[in-house]
């Protein structure tokens, strides 16, 4: 822990999900480096490429199946309209303690200098172009790219 | 905690922040800057006076809420004030440190 006295330098987040919890949680962390004065990178693969696909990053949902945390019997959780709701419950919640949609926050994130890159291989699977994603993404670039974004000592990386 | 500078004495907390606005001058303001390597340009002066009209109207500090402000957008925050700039540019504007994750 000698290296800069174990302080972070730069967080590397890998988002793997497209479920609203886990998009915020990566994008706060994100911002929440940036703030504190910490290089901050996500790397959008698998479902978290929805959370930069141009049509899908509006819609994303609140996972109420297999989620323990909503209280809720996994059946009801799957009834129609039951994530929709859930969704739209916590947007509400969000509003109110001043917490970005999902567009805004990637605004908020390219703009406070937060590299985005979508995972090639992922990209390829889903059949998606580069133009079908948000602007502010920087590029589609490999694992072993991203890897090599996040030399350098002081770097950690995070799964989400 | 007591710190000396422009040949004053000072009230900080333990991170440096002022504890006591009325303390604060724009030449303390310089000092402080100088401790991030900033040298405070009239953009610099205008984002501070901002946040400090702000904060004696009890309005919480967000990165969002300075972007929407029409004062400066965030990418020219984070210009002005590189490694961190809500907590620096507060701590220069002789305010408490923000509590925000946004």
């Amino acid at each position: 822990m000698s290296e800069f006295n174990g302080e972070i330098r730069k967080m590397m987040i890998i988002l793997s999900k497209a479920t609203l919890e886990n998009v915020y949680a990566a994008f706060v962390l994100a911002n929440g480096a940036r703030m504190e004065g910490i290089e901050a990178e996500i790397f959008f693969t698998f479902f978290g490429l929805e959370a930069v696909h141009k049509k899908k990053l509006e819609h994303l949902h609140v996972a109420t199946v297999g989620n323990p945390a909503m209280h809720m019997p996994t059946l009801l959780g799957g009834l129609p309209g039951m994530e929709a709701l859930a969704t739209s419950m916590m947007k509400k919640e969000m509003e109110k303690i001043d917490m970005p949609d999902v567009h805004e926050f990637l605004d908020i994130l390219t703009a406070s200098g937060v590299k985005l890159w979508a995972c090639k291989l992922a990209m390829d699977m889903f059949h998606y172009k580069k133009e079908d994603l948000y602007e502010g993404v920087d590029d589609v670039i490999t694992v072993g790219d991203f890897y090599k974004q996040g030399a350098g000592l002081g770097t950690h990386m995070l799964f989400v | 905690m007591e710190k000396q500078i422009c040949g004053k004495v000072i009230h900080v907390n333990e991170e440096g922040y002022l504890t006591d606005l009325n303390e604060w001058t724009p030449e303390i303001a310089e000092e402080l800057a100088k401790e991030y390597d900033i040298t405070l340009s009239p953009r610099h002066w205008e984002v501070l006076k901002y946040l400090q009209s702000e904060h004696k109207n009890n309005v919480p500090l967000s990165i969002r809420k300075i972007g929407k402000s029409n004062v400066v957008d965030i990418k020219e925050f984070y210009a002005l004030f590189p490694q961190g700039p809500l907590k620096i540019s507060s701590k220069i504007a002789g305010i408490p440190k923000p509590a925000s994750c946004l």
